[in-house]
């Protein structure tokens, strides 16, 4: 299992699903728990972006947002973009993941996004996740 | 009659061996602790809700005309999504084929594609229900028996 905490500061890294699958939803919710991340699902980019605007009124924070990229009206691209192009959610690192590696990937990763996984997730893709976690961390820092 | 755990192993494996469930199967009883012990069955009893409800979807979307195949490839990635989340390898095989014949517009290889999948989901359905039966029935023997 992954280390429980960024760079030993003891505080567990928070991250924001965003899946309109439910079973999907709920197999990388479980998989991110027991690899001790915190974790908050949403089903829709909207939610997602109106939970973001309720945290940052509220002065808390999220570490990552990981998104699928086939969603119905706001597809995870469409959430990508709005999070650029915001000032407030721009520096948080976002994972694209898929059930397939389509087309669309790429120019997610041209649009910012850190890392794309294929999904069902898999104990090898948490451990990524953690590596991005630090890295984006070490950069917070300097 | 009362299922021992190789009993029961051996009823899963064969589940592998025929190609019903893959390895993603073997992942979610992983994610299985003493706070959730149970979360490999309520990931499949979900899945088996969703599904009912993406075949209901598909047989509306087939019966429109003109046929929009983009809408049923779109019902169909999830239902591939799904099967593939809990290792229903061969549902998710048939989803795929289906897929196939949308990009072709082939709306007979949709319909008889589509009378596939729901056999291969009835299939397993029964197969895991049974299993899971077997699997409830055998553990509550288990504490029967620890507390005596």
């Amino acid at each position: 299992m992954a280390s429980s905490s960024i760079g030993g500061t003891g505080k567990l890294p928070h991250i924001l699903v965003v899946d309109d699958a439910l079973v999907q939803r709920m197999v990388t919710e479980r998989l991110l728990k027991l690899h001790s991340f915190k974790v908050t699902t949403v089903d829709s980019g909207d939610k997602a972006l109106e939970l973001l605007g309720t945290w940052t009124a509220a002065m808390k924070k999220v570490d990552m947002i990981l998104t699928d990229y086939s969603m119905p009206k706001m597809t995870g691209y469409d959430l990508l973009k709005r999070l650029k192009e915001s000032s407030a959610f721009q520096g948080i690192p976002v994972v694209i993941m898929s059930s397939e590696n389509t087309r669309g990937i790429t120019r997610c990763l041209e649009e910012g996004a850190i890392d794309f996984m294929i999904k069902p997730l898999q104990n090898s893709d948490v451990q990524r996740l953690y590596t991005h976690f630090n890295h984006h961390l070490q950069i917070k820092l300097e | 009659m009362e299922y021992s755990r190789r009993q029961l192993n051996n009823i899963k494996a064969n589940l592998f061996e025929q190609g019903y469930l893959d390895d993603q199967f073997h992942q979610i009883e992983e994610l299985q602790d003493d706070a959730s012990p149970n979360f490999l069955q309520e990931v499949v009893t979900l899945f088996f809700r969703d599904t009912t409800r993406l075949i209901d979807t598909t047989e509306q979307a087939l019966k429109k005309s003109p046929q929009d195949f983009r809408r049923l490839d779109s019902i169909m990635h999830q239902f591939k999504g799904s099967s593939s989340s809990i290792g229903a390898l061969r549902v998710k095989n048939e989803c795929s084929i289906f897929r196939d014949h949308c990009n072709q517009g082939n709306i007979e290889g949709c319909l008889k594609s589509f009378q596939k999948v729901k056999k291969e989901l009835a299939i397993l359905r029964q197969k895991l229900e049974a299993y899971f039966k077997l699997l409830n029935q055998s553990e509550s023997v288990a504490v029967k028996k620890a507390d005596r």
